[in-house]
């Protein structure tokens, strides 16, 4: 199978309530944050790569896994470590953070994807910065792709994949034939959620991701990481989302501590009344 | 003016209250910029009753498209229909719920028009309709502008009250099941598991109580008889829901469900940045945690520094005695 693994480049989601609004409100200003891999988008390259291999054997690969990133040049360390981890090859297209929407990112993932034509496009549902959570579903429609978004668990069968999505309320489950594209839920690392078709289903994964060992850092430097411009793929690169400005959430200030369950019930029911 | 579809959303064939926020939000529209909106139902055969349910609201119009084809949903059938139908609307709303996050960027999509999720309210600013939602895991705020002849939106649940019947009877029009494409041929729906309950949904109830991670496999040993005191949905951090302890469609959060209860109740609930994004616009919350330096403690209204074992049975048979 090959497997096109859409990865985002996220300020350090766990430090969000330090991003900063720019006075007089134009930007968010994320400069003294990490950049990390958007969490959800490392859990699908975990998917990707269970789907690729037998998981009693993932040394040796069954398909090929292409990682695909937009952004400047230092993305290209979140790409190093992506092919670090297993993927096979990388792309990044060429692009300014900040002059990107979810419709531009997935016109150009659609021209990635009509040139590599991989069975299955991975990313995962939403980047934890702008927590839009739409270029999944652009993209399968662009391409008039069956898609599952929130993905829990995947299962390759003869024909396609078996998918199982968290929906409100309980599990919603699909089967999909190829080409398709797959967004990812948390729960997709769990030790029984992605079975390729040669992986034994009473094998179980080790919770989370996987973590590149060394030698697999250094040999990382040598696989292939091609650079596109944006341009080149979407020549009308405007955007159609604007943000014409950013304010902070309200403050919210701690209240009183209570010494005891007695003092808790009274005061819901009569300073609070909600009881 | 704006001409406003709202595309509704049906569960068991009758119409789910996140209907009702969508329609909040159309007319909150229709206030800012004049026109009316219509309302969109999409279903097998029940879809004719469920929109009698919406003929009270006011609409110009509801467009209901029935047939079998279309009894479990699937965005590849569903967004033909909608994009169809969406022919002289100029904004597209409907709710940021499981359904809406899946189904409406791919209407986006097909009508080559801008998207904005998740939206939290909608102003008028110099005569663009701009669109305010919360990012950064509700760290900051974006005010949006789209710029695409026709406009799509999903509307958080918990920041647009679910609209009230005006009376009136509006005209039902049965519309056509468009064609769907190619996608649609590849994909099968083969199942909806879906745990039935007597409690309140989560993200429509007056009182949420949530746990964590700290109550490992007593989780609902605990949490179930509290709620069940308060008349509460039951909640659960994204740690707790990791570990198993609770489903994965109770987690509240950034990526999981986002309430705005009167009462939200945490119970050994650390607060995670990840967890705050989704509970913070609680009228008034509890935390419930015998870490005294939790971060939950910031946010809290009442904070009680105990061991929740011993905390909860205990509030739970006061709330009891006080019913009495």
């Amino acid at each position: 199978m090959k497997i096109l693994v859409a990865l985002k480049r996220v300020a350090d989601p766990d430090n969000a309530n330090k991003v900063r609004i720019v006075a007089g409100g134009e930007r968010v200003d994320t400069g003294n944050l990490e950049w990390k891999l958007n969490p959800f988008d490392e859990y699908a390259l975990e998917a990707a790569l269970r789907l690729s291999e037998d998981g009693k054997a993932p040394k040796q690969r069954l398909g090929e896994v292409v990682a695909v990133t937009l952004g400047p040049k230092e993305v290209e360390t979140n790409l190093r470590s992506a092919l670090a981890t297993g993927a096979d090859r990388a792309i990044r297209i060429e692009a300014e953070d900040d002059k990107l929407d979810g419709r531009l990112v997935a016109l150009a993932l659609k021209k990635v994807v009509e040139q590599e034509k991989p069975d299955l496009i991975l990313m995962g549902k939403q980047a934890v910065d702008g927590d839009s959570n739409q270029v999944g579903q652009i993209l399968a429609e662009l391409l008039d792709y069956p898609m599952a978004t929130f993905a829990a668990t995947i299962e390759e069968e003869a024909q396609g994949l078996k998918v199982s999505r968290e929906v409100d309320g309980g599990v919603a489950v699909l089967r999909l034939g190829f080409p398709a594209v797959v967004t990812v839920d948390l729960r997709i690392v769990s030790p029984t959620s992605v079975y390729s078709a040669k992986t034994d289903r009473a094998f179980k994964y080790n919770e989370g991701v996987r973590f590149a060992p060394l030698p697999a850092i250094m040999a990382a430097k040598k696989k292939k990481l091609d650079v596109v411009p944006l341009a080149s793929l979407v020549p009308d690169s405007g955007l159609r989302t604007h943000y014409r400005k950013f304010a902070p959430p309200p403050e919210r200030k701690a209240g009183a501590r209570v010494a005891n369950v007695g003092e808790l019930v009274n005061k819901l029911a009569n300073e609070a009344k909600v009881i | 003016m704006s001409e406003v579809l709202v595309v509704a959303e049906l569960s068991d064939g009758s119409v789910r209250k996140t209907t009702h926020s969508a329609i909040t939000a159309a007319r909150k529209i229709n206030a800012l910029t004049g026109g009316s909106f219509s309302i969109l139902v999409i279903g097998a055969a029940p879809a004719k009753s469920a929109a009698q349910e919406l003929a009270g609201f006011g609409a110009a119009r509801i467009l209901v498209c029935s047939d079998a084809s279309l009894g479990n949903y699937l965005a590849e059938r569903f967004a033909p229909v909608v994009a169809a139908q969406a022919k002289g609307f100029d904004v597209i709303v409907g709710t940021a719920s499981s359904y809406g996050k899946d189904l409406l960027p791919r209407v986006a999509a097909r009508l080559d028009a801008a998207y904005a999720t998740d939206i939290s309210d909608i102003l008028n600013e110099g005569g663009a309709l701009t669109f305010k939602r919360p990012m950064f895991a509700g760290n900051a705020y974006g005010f949006a502008t789209l710029a695409t002849p026709q406009q799509v939106v999903s509307v958080r649940q918990s920041e647009f009250e679910a609209a009230e019947a005006t009376g009136g009877q509006s005209p039902l029009a049965e519309v056509p099941v468009a064609a769907p494409g190619a996608a649609a041929q590849r994909v099968q729906f083969v199942s909806l598991d879906q745990v039935k309950s007597e409690r309140p949904e989560l993200a429509e109830a007056k009182v949420v109580v949530s746990g964590g991670r700290a109550l490992k496999d007593q989780f609902f040993q605990v949490i179930e008889p509290l709620a069940d005191a308060l008349g509460a949905a039951i909640g659960a951090s994204r740690a707790a829901c990791d570990a198993g302890y609770a489903p994965g469609d109770f987690q509240v959060g950034q990526t999981g469900k986002v309430v705005a209860p009167d009462l939200y109740v945490a119970i050994g609930i650390s607060g995670a940045i990840q967890h705050i994004a989704g509970m913070k616009s609680s009228k008034v919350i509890v935390a419930i945690n015998k870490d005294a330096e939790a971060p939950i403690f910031q946010l809290a209204d009442y904070g009680l520094v105990a061991d929740l074992f011993q905390a909860v049975p205990e509030l739970t048979t006061a709330l009891k005695a006080r019913k009495k």
